[in-house]
C-alpha cells in the first residue's frame, strides 16, 4: 500500500530497513536515524527554548503571552492531527477549548468566592442561587477530571453521530463551525449560569496559589509549555505507530481502507476525540494565564484563528501546528500593537496566500524550494 | 390563531431571507462543489449597495428597485474576480478553497469596517413597504411580504435559467459529467465563471433584502453564512427545491422556537435539530442518485 504522507512515514522506513532484500539500496544509517528520530530531536530543541531559555530571559508579561500561545498551540496540534493526518477540517475546536476553559474558570470562580459562597456574577444577574452542575467544580480533582472527560465524552458522542454517518470533508467543516456558533450563542444567552457575554473573569487563586505571585505565574507557564512538549512526544509516537499510518491512509483513500476491512469512522473518531481533549486542555490552561474566558474566546472566529496557526506551520507536520500557533499568536499581538485594526487583513492574507501557494505550510517550504531548484536545473 | 399565524408568517419571511442567502450557495456549492465562505460577504456587499444607491438616489421607492440589479452585477463581478484570482487554482482541493475564502471574507469584512465604519447604517424602506395587511388577525408588514416575493422570484428565475436556457443546460451538463460536456464543445471554464457570477450576484440581491430589514453591518455576512450553508446541506446539495423547502422549514422552526423560548436559544436549538437531522439523513432532503462511492 503506497501512502503519501507529507512527511516520510517513519514506521515504513524502519520496516524497510529490517526486511529489505539485498540489492535494494538503503539510505545510509545516519539518514535513517534522522528520519526516525529527527522529530524527537526537534522536539528537544523546542523543549529547551520553551522550558529553559524563555523563562530565564523573557519578561513576565512576554512569558505570560507565550503561555497563552502555548495554550492555543495545544488546540492547534489537535487540529493538525485531525486535519493534517486525518483529513478532517475541524472549524469548531473553540467548543472544546471552551469546555476546558469554562470548567477551569468555574473552579477558579468558586475558589474566589470561598467555600459555601456563590460566584459574584450570579448575585448580580440572577437571584443568587447556583445551578446544581456548578457544585462539583468546587473540587479541584473533579475539575481536572472534567477537563479531560467532558470533551472526550462529548466528542465521542458527536463523532459517533456524524462520522459513522460518513459526514466528511466540507460538510464536517461546516457542521463543526455551526457547533461553535451555537455554543457561543448558548453561552451569551445563559448569562445567569455562565456569565453571558462577559464570560468568567476576576480570579484570585489557582488551586490555592495566589495568581498575582510572579513565581506562580511562571509555574503556570511551565505547565502550559510542558504539556505542549508532552503532547508533541505523544503525537510523535502516534504518527509513527500503526494507527498513524492508518489515519493517513484513511485521509488519502478512505474507500480502500474500508475495503481492506477497517472501519474508517473508528480511525477518524479516535483522532477527533484526541483533538477535542487537547483543545480542552489548552482552554483550561488559557484561563489562569489570560484571567478570562468569554464567548469571544470560543466562537467561530476564535476557532478559525486556531486553524490559522495550523495552516501556517504545516498541517501534516509534527511541529508545524505548534510553532505556527505560537507564530500566529506573536504576529497577532505585535501587529495589533502597531496597526490596531488591521489584524483581519493579515489573517485573511495569510489564509489566501498559504492556501494558494504553500498548502503544506512553512514546514513544506524546504522541500518545495528543493523541487523548484530541481526544476530550474 | 395568533399563536400559530404570527410565527408561521414571520418564519416564512425569515425563511425567504435564508433562501436568498442560500440560493447563491446552492449554485456554487451544489453545482460546482466549491465552498465559498465569502458568500456571506457578498450579502453584505449587496446591503451596502442598497445603502449607497440610497445616498445617490434620494427617493427610497426608486432606489431599492435600482439597487437590486446594481447589487446583482456588483456582487457578481466581485465573485467573478474571486473565481479568477483564487478559486480556479484550487478546484481539486475543496477544504483549501474553504479556508482561502475564509481569508477573503476576513479581508472584505475589515474593508467594509474601514470604508463604512464599524457601526451599521440604516437603509430606509420605501413608503409602499411601510403598510401592513391583516392575515388571520396578524398585522403582517408589507416588508416581509416583499422579501418573500423577492426570494420566490429569484428562485423561479434561477430555476428557469437552469432548466430552459442554453446556459442552464450547459451548467447542468458540466455538473453531471465534466469530461463529456467538454467533448461536446462546452467550455467548462466559461461555465464555471458564469456560474460563479450568477451565484455571487444572487447573494447581492439577497443583501438588498436584508438591508431593508436590519440595515447594513460589516458583520452581516457572518450571521448568515452558517445558517445558509446548513440550509443547502439539509436541502440536499445542488437541489433547488430542497433548498426552498429547507429554507422555509428552518425559518418557521426558528420562529416557533423563538416564540417558545428566546431568540438565541432558538438559534441553538435549530442548529441542534439540523445536526440531528443530518445524522439521520446525511445526504439531505433530496439527492441525485449516483453510483459513486459513499
Amino acid at each position: 500500500m503506497t501512502v503519501t504522507a507529507a512527511s516520510t512515514p517513519e514506521a515504513a522506513a524502519t520496516d524497510a530497513a529490517t526486511t529489505a532484500p539485498a540489492g535494494i539500496r538503503r539510505k545510509p544509517l545516519p539518514a535513517r536515524l534522522f528520519t526516525t528520530y529527527g522529530g524527537l530531536v526537534a522536539i528537544g530543541v523546542l523543549a529547551y527554548v520553551l522550558m529553559v531559555w524563555a523563562p530565564g530571559s523573557m519578561s513576565p508579561f512576554r512569558l505570560g503571552n507565550l503561555g497563552k500561545y502555548c495554550a492555543f498551540a495545544l488546540a492547534s496540534m489537535g487540529i493538525g492531527l485531525a486535519w493534517g493526518r486525518g483529513g478532517m477540517l475541524l472549524m469548531g475546536q473553540g467548543v472544546f477549548f471552551g469546555i476546558g476553559g469554562y470548567a477551569m474558570a468555574m473552579h477558579m470562580k468558586l475558589e474566589a468566592a470561598g467555600a459555601g459562597n456563590v460566584p459574584d456574577f450570579m448575585q448580580l444577574y440572577g437571584d443568587g442561587t447556583m445551578p446544581f452542575w456548578w457544585e462539583p467544580f468546587r473540587s479541584g480533582a473533579f475539575t481536572i477530571f472534567a477537563i479531560v472527560a467532558v470533551p472526550a465524552v462529548v466528542s465521542l458522542l458527536l463523532g459517533l453521530a456524524i462520522l459513522k454517518r460518513r459526514v466528511k470533508g466540507a460538510y464536517l467543516a461546516i457542521l463543526t463551525q455551526a457547533l461553535a456558533v451555537a455554543f457561543a450563542t448558548l453561552l451569551v444567552a445563559t448569562i445567569k449560569e455562565t456569565g453571558g457575554f462577559n464570560g468568567l473573569n476576576t480570579f484570585t487563586t489557582f488551586f490555592g496559589h495566589n495568581l498575582y505571585d510572579p513565581e506562580v505565574k511562571k509555574n503556570i507557564y511551565r505547565i502550559a509549555a510542558g504539556l505542549v512538549i508532552v503532547f508533541l512526544v505523544i503525537l510523535w509516537q502516534l504518527y509513527r505507530s500503526r494507527y498513524g499510518e492508518l489515519l493517513v491512509a484513511t485521509r488519502d483513500a478512505e474507500e480502500r481502507i474500508r475495503f481492506l476491512g477497517y472501519d474508517p469512522a473508528n480511525i477518524k473518531l479516535f483522532a477527533f476525540v484526541v483533538a477535542a481533549v487537547m483543545a480542552s486542555i489548552g482552554g483550561a490552561l488559557f484561563v489562569p494565564i489570560a484571567g478570562i474566558i468569554s464567548p469571544t474566546n470560543v466562537d467561530a472566529a476564535a476557532s478559525i484563528l486556531l486553524i490559522a496557526g495550523v495552516a501556517l506551520g504545516g498541517r501534516a507536520s509534527l511541529l508545524g501546528p505548534a510553532i505556527g500557533a505560537i507564530a500566529v499568536g506573536y504576529g497577532r499581538s505585535s501587529l495589533s500593537e502597531k496597526y490596531p485594526d488591521n489584524w483581519s487583513y493579515f489573517q485573511g492574507a495569510l489564509f489566501i496566500l498559504v492556501m494558494l501557494f504553500l498548502p503544506g505550510g512553512i514546514s513544506s517550504l524546504w522541500s518545495k524550494l528543493k523541487s523548484l531548484a530541481g526544476r530550474v536545473r | 390563531m395568533d399563536v400559530l399565524t404570527t410565527p408561521l408568517l414571520t418564519g416564512t419571511a425569515t425563511g425567504a431571507i435564508l433562501l436568498l442567502a442560500a440560493l447563491g450557495l446552492t449554485l456554487t456549492f451544489g453545482q460546482m462543489g466549491v465552498i465559498n465562505m465569502a458568500n456571506g460577504e457578498f450579502l453584505m456587499i449587496g446591503a451596502y449597495v442598497a445603502y449607497m444607491t440610497q445616498q445617490v438616489i434620494s427617493g427610497a421607492g426608486v432606489s431599492i428597485l435600482v439597487a437590486l440589479p446594481v447589487a446583482f452585477v456588483f456582487a457578481g463581478l466581485l465573485g467573478l474576480i474571486l473565481e479568477v484570482t483564487i478559486i480556479q487554482w484550487m478546484y481539486q482541493r475543496p477544504l483549501d478553497t474553504l479556508l482561502a475564502t475564509v481569508g477573503v471574507s476576513l479581508v472584505l469584512q475589515q474593508a467594509a469596517r474601514d470604508i463604512f465604519g464599524a457601526q451599521g447604517d440604516p437603509v430606509t424602506a420605501p413608503s409602499w413597504m411601510g403598510g401592513r395587511i391583516s392575515v388571520f388577525g396578524y398585522e403582517w408588514p408589507h416588508r416581509q411580504l416583499f422579501t418573500i416575493l423577492l426570494a420566490l422570484g429569484a428562485f423561479a428565475a434561477l430555476n428557469a435559467v437552469l432548466k430552459y436556457s442554453s446556459f442552464g443546460r450547459r451548467i447542468r451538463a458540466t455538473v453531471q459529467n465534466r469530461e463529456l460536456a467538454e467533448t461536446m464543445g462546452i467550455s467548462t471554464r466559461n461555465v464555471d465563471r458564469l456560474t460563479f457570477f450568477l451565484g455571487s450576484g444572487l447573494a447581492g440581491v439577497g443583501g438588498v433584502a436584508i438591508a431593508l430589514i436590519s440595515g447594513t453591518n460589516p458583520t452581516l455576512g457572518i450571521s448568515y453564512i452558517i445558517p445558509a450553508f446548513l440550509v443547502v446541506v439539509v436541502g440536499g446539495v445542488g437541489q433547488l427545491k430542497g433548498t426552498l423547502i429547507a429554507a422555509w422549514a428552518v425559518g418557521v422552526v426558528t420562529a416557533f422556537l423563538t416564540d417558545w423560548t428566546s431568540g438565541s436559544m432558538a438559534q441553538v436549538l435549530t442548529f441542534a435539530l439540523v445536526v440531528v437531522f443530518l445524522t439521520v439523513r446525511p445526504q439531505g432532503l433530496f439527492t441525485v442518485r449516483t453510483r459513486s462511492l459513499a
